[in-house]
């Protein structure tokens, strides 16, 4: 068989549409995800993606349980990231509750949440290297890293995956003595490793064929499309909820928001490797300013807000995370809402797949670095 | 900090273009009707110094008389903020217009809403359901939802 | 005994039946190696993957895993082998004999110490060559004898990158052939006073990455690909048939090791140990620096493969043979290291100015 170019088969031959299901079990980390492909030859001509397959009815579960019971329920929407839901709904009820935090627990909480972007960066991060046939080596590299942050924050909640670790009014338990040597250890560590990353990385030559110019995405484009986070700031748009909107004291931290030129994957990769070195500095403020004192304003087990609703939201490693709580009053919350980023990013997932050839699709899907317990809740 | 919209300009701005019969302001939100949804959509997306050309999220409620859809508009350019609230007190069949055309991150969540309400948008591109599988019977959220277990 | 296996020759005069005692002896010697050697280079390369991603590798099966691939081998072979329906039955069947059977005969050509070799051919880069082609129709058959539309498409695209890489492959050698004045392995490693690989830089990169893509390993293992994850050629075989083609993979890395050690690293020779260990110990480097490559370099998309082989090695294969062809004729007493450093020369400059300036928008070569 001999390879034509694009433009000459269309004259000398016809080829029919294919259509190719990919997923919904991946060979790469992504979880229970289906897109329907239509396929002319090599080149994607329209994709459907098909969700549903991680619908657990949180925001139904949420109706039936008590405030604080939900909790833990929180946890389980993005998986690799649950300090950061945790936070986004606790903010949410204090804000309808009007409950105070006390100072030490704010800071805790800025310390648990840039943990948690670490974390999941470097999973996102390593998957999207995955996709492209590294053959997990820089996955492990980043793996060791993640591994103490795990145990870090296995210190703090007793957990590994699932922290259920934020309160109303403050966080659960404060830092154990062991909590801030260690963190202190990996500070002093991480910089050095993502000099490793970045110099094994970023100027290869086959990361650079596979992944700039690759899935595209225009400001307009992405800012129609309700898109969020890195995806979002890769295509030069400077917004993060953290500068725009600030909450847990940020407006007091001083850090820089990574922006990108382009929007293509190898944008988002650096925006994300750049969020690694900017969460490293918040961390440290953070521990220089951290203050004595309460880590909880306790409320009732089983308190009852007044009547009304609120809407708060946090910038998570995904994008904009928000919780919407509407309350009448009792000790349940008549309605709960979750706003997913990870299923707003793919709203312009058609956007950035169409025109690109199969082997394109794994890397683009890769590079928006979503958590299906996110989109499909 | 994102600056939430001050109703008194919103006002000004909406007067020119719809009755005022049409939409009423309730706590900083403004609560529109169905049929000007997308004028109004329209008017704030395209208007200079207001320009809201982000949608954040679309929350549908059940209150148990009528189904109210909450919007939540963002303008990158100018870090403000607006809320916008519509109401359906149709039940049985309701139907709402989609704004689809005018902010594509609208698409999925509006999808969401059809399937998990029951509200169909008028004039969507392609609206099925997103999270449960086609010939599920009813939709979850509701507040009138019996499961067949 | 290394007398009996270094000169053939006596062999062949002293005994009545030397001359098929010579080629049973080298046949089943070179059987029994090439096979041994897969299972200890599956052990070695899974550990030395493991090493370069900072974790031990297999570890459990035996003192140091070595006992894994056994166990993998006893799992293949207990599966049950599946024959699609409408499957053409005899190309099925035939299609991993096709792919392995010239991986093996290629070996009979290549010394393992002086003058011991199963067939002296005259034509032994040749011979080679021509082997190499016919794994690609093992492979067509492969997916052609599925019956499953995607597989046969996959074959095709695997196909096609084989035989663009021939090219470069071929030309690469002509460099050594020129310089060796022979086809005859043998008579190469005889005239490698100095490794080739000092002399013709250019036609050891060229080798050694267009048997990279002919053995299909990474980066150019499309295969294994996701977006494979449609079908690879060998998707409908189960059962003994598949553990063939995967035992085609690792011996052909053997055998492309084997050459490049024999052809461009002294073969066999060096001091004080046995030829037959040199050779060996070669191999293991060069089988080393294929593992190495395959953990840290991500894959290319399949029309980043074809260009580069099209529009990237092609011309710098054709401008070694000119160089070569160059200080052969014109100056022939040239010292060698005026050779080596010219050969080194052209390749430095030819990756400078086309990385520099026909890499359209920060795309490698080849990109469309």
């Amino acid at each position: 068989m001999v390879i034509l170019s694009e433009r000459t088969m269309k004259v000398t031959h016809s080829t029919d549409s294919v259509f190719i299901n990919l997923g919904p079990v991946h060979p790469s980390t992504h979880g229970v995800f289906r897109m329907r492909a239509h396929v002319d030859g090599e080149v994607i001509t329209e994709i459907e993606p098909i969700f549903g397959y991680l619908h657990r009815g949180i925001e139904k579960l949420a109706e039936g349980k008590s405030y604080r019971q939900i909790i833990p329920l929180t946890d389980r929407l993005d998986y690799v990231s649950s300090m950061t839901n945790n936070l986004a709904y606790c903010m949410a009820v204090e804000k309808l509750a009007g409950i105070e935090v006390p100072e030490r627990a704010v800071y805790i909480r800025v310390i648990m949440s840039e943990l948690q972007r670490i974390l999941s960066h470097l999973l996102g991060i390593g998957s999207f290297f995955n996709d492209m046939g590294t053959f997990f080596t820089p996955f492990f590299y980043m793996f060791v890293q993640k591994e103490k942050i795990t145990d870090l924050l296995e210190m703090v909640s007793g957990q590994r995956l699932l922290y259920n670790y934020m309160r109303f009014g403050g966080v659960s338990h404060d830092l154990p003595d062991t909590f801030l040597p260690a963190l202190n250890r990996f500070l002093r560590e991480m910089p050095a490793e993502i000099d490793k990353y970045e110099h094994l990385l970023n100027e290869n030559e086959i990361v650079l064929a596979r992944s700039k110019n690759v899935g595209v995405i225009s400001r307009e484009m992405a800012i129609n499309s309700s898109v969020s986070g890195p995806v979002l700031r890769a295509t030069g748009v400077n917004w993060d909820i953290r500068k725009v909107d600030p909450y847990s004291y940020y407006d007091l931290f001083d850090f820089d928001v990574p922006v990108g030129t382009k929007g293509d994957c190898y944008d988002r990769y650096r925006v994300r490797i750049e969020e690694l070195r900017q969460s490293l500095r918040i961390l440290e403020q953070a521990i220089s300013k951290l203050p004595a004192g309460r880590v909880l304003n306790p409320v009732p087990l089983r308190f009852r807000p007044p009547a009304g609703e609120a809407y708060s939201h946090v910038e998570s490693n995904k994008g904009e995370l928000g919780f919407h709580v509407i309350s009448d009053g009792s000790d349940k919350p008549y309605r709960l809402h979750v706003r997913a980023p990870s299923l707003l990013n793919l709203s312009a997932l058609r956007e950035m797949l169409i025109g690109w050839k199969l082997a394109d699709a794994i890397i683009i899907f890769g590079s928006i670095d979503i958590c299906l317990g996110e989109v499909d809740r | 900090m994102t600056t939430q919209l001050n109703s008194e300009n919103i006002a000004t701005i909406i007067q020119k273009h719809i009755s005022s019969s049409d939409y009423y302001f309730e706590n900083n939100t403004v609560v529109v009707d169905p049929s000007q949804m997308i004028t109004i959509c329209q008017v704030l997306k395209t208007t200079p110094g207001i320009e809201l050309d982000y949608l954040s999220s679309i929350t549908a409620v059940d209150y148990l008389d009528y189904f109210e859809l909450v919007y939540l508009f963002y303008s990158i350019v100018h870090n403000h903020c607006l809320t916008m609230k519509v109401r359906c007190p149709d039940k049985k069949n309701p139907s709402l217009p989609s704004i689809t055309s005018l902010y594509n991150g609208a698409n999925f969540q509006e999808r969401e809403i059809y399937d998990l309400f029951g509200i169909s948008f008028t004039s969507h591109p392609k609206l099925n359901r997103i999270f449960l599988w086609e010939g599920f019977h009813g939709h979850p959220l509701r507040k009138d939802y019996e499961s067949d277990s | 005994m290394m007398e009996f296996l270094s000169s053939p020759a006596s062999i062949r005069s002293d005994l009545p039946f030397g001359f098929w005692l010579h080629l049973l002896v080298f046949s089943i010697g070179i059987i029994a190696l090439l096979l041994t050697s897969v299972i200890i280079f599956i052990w070695f390369e899974r550990r030395l993957v493991g090493r370069f991603q900072l974790r031990l590798g297999p570890n459990r099966a035996g003192p140091i895993g070595i006992f894994q691939s056994v166990a993998d081998v006893i799992k293949i072979l207990t599966k049950e082998d599946i024959i699609p329906t409408r499957a053409d039955k005899l190309l099925f069947w035939l299609a991993p004999i096709i792919s392995f059977s010239p991986v093996v005969v290629t070996l009979a050509v290549v010394p393992v110490a002086g003058g011991a070799l199963l067939a002296d051919l005259n034509v032994g880069i040749l011979f080679i060559m021509a082997m190499s082609s016919i794994i690609s129709v093992g492979v067509f058959t492969a997916g052609f004898a599925s019956y499953n539309k995607y597989s046969l498409l996959s074959s095709m695209r695997v196909v096609a990158q084989l035989v663009s890489y021939e090219i470069p492959l071929i030309l690469s050698l002509v460099g050594v052939v020129m310089l060796t004045g022979s086809l005859s392995l043998d008579d190469m490693v005889n005239a490698q006073t100095i490794p080739f690989i000092l002399l013709q830089p250019v036609g050891f990169f060229i080798f050694f990455i267009a048997s990279l893509a002919e053995i299909s390993r990474s980066p150019f293992d499309l295969l294994e690909a996701d977006s494979e994850l449609v079908a690879g050629y060998n998707i409908e075989y189960s059962g003994m048939k598949f553990a063939t083609f995967y035992l085609t993979e690792y011996c052909e890395a053997i055998v492309l090791s084997a050459i490049t050690a024999t052809v461009f690293l002294g073969g066999w020779q060096g001091p004080w140990l046995p030829p037959i260990i040199w050779l060996l110990l070669k191999i293991g480097l060069v089988f080393s620096v294929i593992v190495w490559i395959r953990a840290t370099l991500p894959r290319l998309r399949v029309d980043q493969v074809m260009g580069f082989a099209w529009k990237f090695l092609l011309p710098l294969a054709v401008l070694n043979i000119l160089i070569t062809g160059l200080f052969i004729t014109l100056w022939p007493e040239a010292p060698a290291w005026i050779n080596g450093s010219a050969n080194l020369l052209l390749l430095v400059m030819y990756v400078l100015i086309r990385s520099r300036f026909f890499r359209p928008g920060g795309t490698s070569v080849g990109a469309s």
